[in-house]
C-alpha cells in the first residue's frame, strides 16, 4: 500500500487543489443573480437595472435594506423595469469585474451600493457612456455617474432623543465601525439628540474597526454595558449589539433596517434608510430620459431616513418627543447640527448661526461635548 | 470594582472558544499531526451548530452537531494526510479555505436568522456574591466545562496509558509502529478528537456567544487557537491561561476605549501572533524546552514499514 508514496502525494495534492477550486467556484456561483421578472414580450424594451451589494441580502442590515428598496421601487414600474442583483461582491478589483459583467449582460443602469465600489465605478463608467451608473455614499461623479446618500444622522438624532429620555445611568453607548466622518456624524447626532432632552447625558464609544464582525460587536457592546451604558446604538451592520443588549436586559436600537424582531425587549426603535424612495426617482429619470449627474442627499424630509417601530412600551411623552422632532426635521424647524457646537475639548467647531452644510458635515472629525474620549487617528 | 469583575467575567467567556479549539489542536499536534484547517473546521461547525439550534432550539444538541461536523471534516483531513501522506501544511490550508467557502455556501439560508435568546445564565446563590458573582458565576455552562477540560486533558496525556501511547506516536511514530501500535489509526482518532473540539468551539460561537450565523464569523479565532498551541508550548494548563490572556486582551482593549483610553485595535489583533513568534524564538533557544514539549514528529509524514 505504501509503495508509491509519490503517486499518493500527487493524488492528495490534486484533492487539495480540487477543494480549493471547488471553493472558488462556489463563491462565484453563490451570488447568482436573483431570478428577475420574466422578460415580457412588451413593445418597448424594459429598463434593465442591476444592483451590487457588499453583503448578503439576508444580513438584516445594510444590504437587506438596499434590496428592500430595489424591490419596492421596481414594483412601482411593473414590467417597465427589470432588476437583478449580485450580493457579497468584495470592494476592490472583483467589483470591477462584476460591474463589467453586468453591463455585458445588457444592463443599462448599475447601482453600486457601497462606498468601496467608487474606484471601480469611475473606471467602468468611462468605458460605457450609454449606461447610467449610480453610486451610494461616494463623492465622485462623471457625466454618466452620480451619487446618492441618506442622511442617516437624522435617524441617529431621533434615536438619541429616545435614549436621552429613557436612560437611567445617563450614560449611552455607541459601537462604532471606522473613524470616518459618516460614523462620527452619527455618534455626534446620537449624543446631540439625547442632550436635546437630557443635558446630563454622556456617550461612551468603542471602535471595532469592522462593518460586520458579530463576535467583536458583541464584545464591544458587552464592555460598554459593563461600564454603565444602558442604551446602545451601533454603526455596524449586524444585529449583534441589539441581541447583546437583549441578553443583558438593556436597551438598543436597530440600524439600517427594522430589527425589532431580533430583540423584542431591548428594541426601542430602528433607524432605517428607505432606499426605494431614491431608486424610484432613479428609474423614473432613466425612463423619462431626464437623468442628470447630480448628488442626492435625502433625509427624513424626503422620506429616505426614518425612525420606525418605536417600542410600544415607551411612555407617551417619549413617543411624542420623537414625533415632534421628526415633524421638525421635515418642516425645517429642527436641524441636527446647529451652531453653536462645541467639541469635547471645549473648542467651538460651529459658530452660532453658522451654516452646517454638506461640506461641513463631510469633514466632521471630532466628538461633540458629552462624548467621552478622543477620536482615534494616526496623528 | 464591579467593572473589574465584569471585565473578568467577559474575559472568561471571550477566552472559552479559544481554549476549547486550542485544547483540541493540542491533542491533534501531540500525536504528530499539524492541522492548519482549524479556522475552516470551526466555520463548518458554526454553521452546522447554528442550523441545528435554529431547527431544534436545543443548545446541547447544537454543540454536539458542531462536534460531529468538526470530527467529520477532520476525518477527511486525517485520511488525506495520514493515509495518502499529503503535505500537512498544504492540506490544512486547503481545508481552511474549503471550510470558509463551504460554510458560506450551505449557510446562505441561515444568514440573518435568529435563535431564541436565553437570558444570561448564572448559578443561584453564588451569583449574588460581591465581586466573585459577576466575575465567575454568571457564565454559560460551557465556560465551566472548558475549565474542566484542561485538567482532564493533562490527566489523559500524562497519567494514562493511552495518553502515553499518543505522545510516543507524536515523538517517534516508527518506534511505536515497531512496538505494534496502529500508528495511523491512533493518529486519525486524535485528529478527529481535535476536529470535534474545534467543532464545539465553532458552534459555541454561533449558538451561545453571538447567537447568529454570518459568513466568516469565526474571524480568525481558529488561527489564534493554532498560535495558542505554540504559545502554550503544548501544555494544557498553559493553553487555558493563554486563551484567557488573548481573550482578555481584546476585552481590555474595548474596556479601555469605553473609558476614553485609545488603543489601536489592530495592535490587539496582532498581539497573539506576535506573542507566538516571541515564544517560538524563546523555545528555539532552549533545546530542553523543545525536547520536552514540541512533538518531534509534528508535521512529518509517516510511512509504516518503510
Amino acid at each position: 500500500m505504501e509503495k508509491r508514496p509519490l503517486t499518493h502525494l500527487a493524488l492528495g495534492a490534486l484533492v487539495a487543489l480540487a477543494s480549493l477550486t471547488a471553493c472558488k467556484d462556489e463563491k462565484a456561483a453563490a451570488p447568482a443573480p436573483a431570478p428577475a421578472a420574466a422578460p415580457a414580450p412588451a413593445a418597448a424594451a424594459p429598463l434593465k437595472a442591476a444592483f451590487i451589494y457588499v453583503g448578503p441580502v439576508g444580513d438584516a442590515g445594510w444590504s437587506f435594506a438596499q434590496d428592500q428598496g430595489r424591490k419596492e421601487a421596481a414594483a412601482k414600474f411593473g414590467d417597465k423595469v427589470v432588476t437583478s442583483y449580485v450580493e457579497k461582491v468584495p470592494e476592490g478589483p472583483d467589483a470591477e469585474r462584476v460591474i463589467r459583467d453586468l453591463v455585458a449582460q445588457g444592463n443599462k443602469m448599475i447601482f453600486a451600493t457601497s462606498f468601496g465600489y467608487m474606484d471601480a465605478m469611475v473606471k467602468v463608467a468611462k468605458d460605457f457612456p450609454d449606461v447610467y451608473f449610480e453610486h451610494a455614499t461616494g463623492y465622485q461623479t462623471a457625466p454618466n455617474l452620480r451619487v446618492y446618500e441618506g442622511r442617516f444622522y437624522e435617524g441617529a438624532y431621533l434615536a438619541g432623543i429616545v435614549a436621552g429620555k429613557m436612560t437611567k445611568t445617563n450614560t449611552l453607548g455607541f459601537v462604532a465601525s471606522f473613524p470616518i466622518p459618516e460614523v462620527l456624524r452619527n455618534i455626534n447626532a446620537y449624543t446631540l439628540g439625547a442632550q436635546s432632552v437630557n443635558p446630563k447625558v454622556k456617550t461612551k464609544v468603542v471602535w471595532v474597526n469592522a462593518w460586520f464582525d458579530p463576535p467583536k460587536e458583541t464584545e464591544a457592546a458587552q464592555s460598554l454595558m459593563n461600564q454603565g451604558a444602558d442604551i446602545l446604538l451601533q454603526n455596524t451592520d449586524s444585529t449583534a449589539v441589539l441581541q447583546a443588549a437583549e441578553r443583558a436586559g438593556k436597551y438598543a436600537f436597530g440600524w439600517d433596517s427594522d430589527m425589532s424582531a431580533f430583540a423584542p425587549k431591548a428594541h426601542l426603535g430602528s433607524c432605517v434608510l428607505r432606499w426605494g424612495v431614491y431608486y424610484e426617482k432613479a428609474f423614473r429619470d432613466a425612463l423619462d430620459k431626464t437623468w442628470k449627474p447630480e448628488v442626492t442627499k435625502w433625509g427624513v424630509k424626503e422620506g429616505m431616513t426614518d425612525f420606525v417601530k418605536v417600542a410600544d412600551f415607551l411612555p407617551a411623552d417619549v413617543k411624542k418627543a420623537v414625533e415632534d422632532a421628526k415633524e421638525g426635521l421635515k418642516n425645517g424647524t429642527v436641524s441636527v447640527f446647529k451652531g453653536p457646537i462645541v467639541d469635547n475639548t471645549g473648542k467651538e467647531v460651529l459658530a452660532k448661526d453658522a451654516p452646517a452644510d454638506d461640506k461641513w458635515r463631510g469633514e466632521v472629525a471630532f466628538y461633540v461635548k458629552g462624548v467621552e474620549g478622543k477620536v482615534p487617528s494616526g496623528k | 470594582m464591579n467593572e473589574l469583575a465584569l471585565l473578568v467575567g467577559a474575559t472568561l467567556s471571550a477566552g472559552t472558544p479559544l481554549a476549547i479549539a486550542g485544547m483540541g489542536l493540542l491533542v491533534n499536534e501531540r500525536v504528530g499531526v499539524l492541522n492548519l484547517g482549524a479556522e475552516g473546521t470551526m466555520l463548518v461547525a458554526a454553521v452546522s451548530g447554528f442550523a441545528v439550534a435554529f431547527h431544534t432550539g436545543n443548545t446541547a444538541l447544537a454543540l454536539a452537531a458542531g462536534a460531529l461536523a468538526g470530527a467529520a471534516l477532520a476525518a477527511l483531513f486525517g485520511w488525506l494526510v495520514i493515509w495518502l501522506n499529503t503535505n500537512q501544511y498544504a492540506t490544512g490550508l486547503a481545508v481552511s479555505l474549503f471550510g470558509a467557502g463551504f460554510s458560506a455556501f450551505v449557510g446562505i439560508d441561515y444568514v440573518g436568522r435568529q435563535l431564541v435568546q436565553h437570558g444570561a445564565p448564572s448559578i443561584p446563590v453564588l451569583r449574588d456574591l460581591p465581586f466573585l458573582g459577576p466575575a465567575l458565576f454568571q457564565q454559560h455552562p460551557v465556560v465551566y466545562l472548558t475549565m474542566l477540560l484542561a485538567p482532564l486533558t493533562a490527566l489523559f496525556l500524562y497519567r494514562t496509558r493511552a495518553g502515553l501511547v499518543l505522545r510516543s506516536i507524536g515523538e517517534a511514530p516508527d518506534a511505536a509502529h515497531a512496538l505494534g501500535y496502529p500508528v495511523r489509526r491512533i493518529r486519525l482518532a486524535a485528529v478527529m478528537v481535535g476536529g470535534a473540539l474545534c467543532g464545539v468551539s465553532g458552534a459555541y460561537l454561533s449558538v451561545v456567544y453571538t447567537p447568529l450565523w454570518v459568513e466568516g464569523m469565526v474571524a480568525g479565532r481558529g488561527w489564534i487557537a493554532l498560535a495558542l498551541t505554540v504559545f502554550a508550548t503544548w501544555r494544557p494548563a498553559r493553553i487555558l491561561l493563554g486563551a484567557y490572556l488573548f481573550g482578555g486582551a481584546t476585552m481590555l482593549q474595548f474596556h479601555l476605549q469605553a473609558q476614553g483610553v485609545q488603543v489601536a485595535s489592530q495592535f490587539m489583533t496582532m498581539l497573539p501572533y506576535a506573542a507566538t513568534i516571541v515564544v517560538l524564538v524563546l523555545i528555539s533557544r532552549n533545546a530542553a524546552w523543545i525536547r520536552l514539549n514540541m512533538p518531534a514528529s509534528l508535521g512529518k509524514p509517516f510511512f509504516p514499514g518503510s
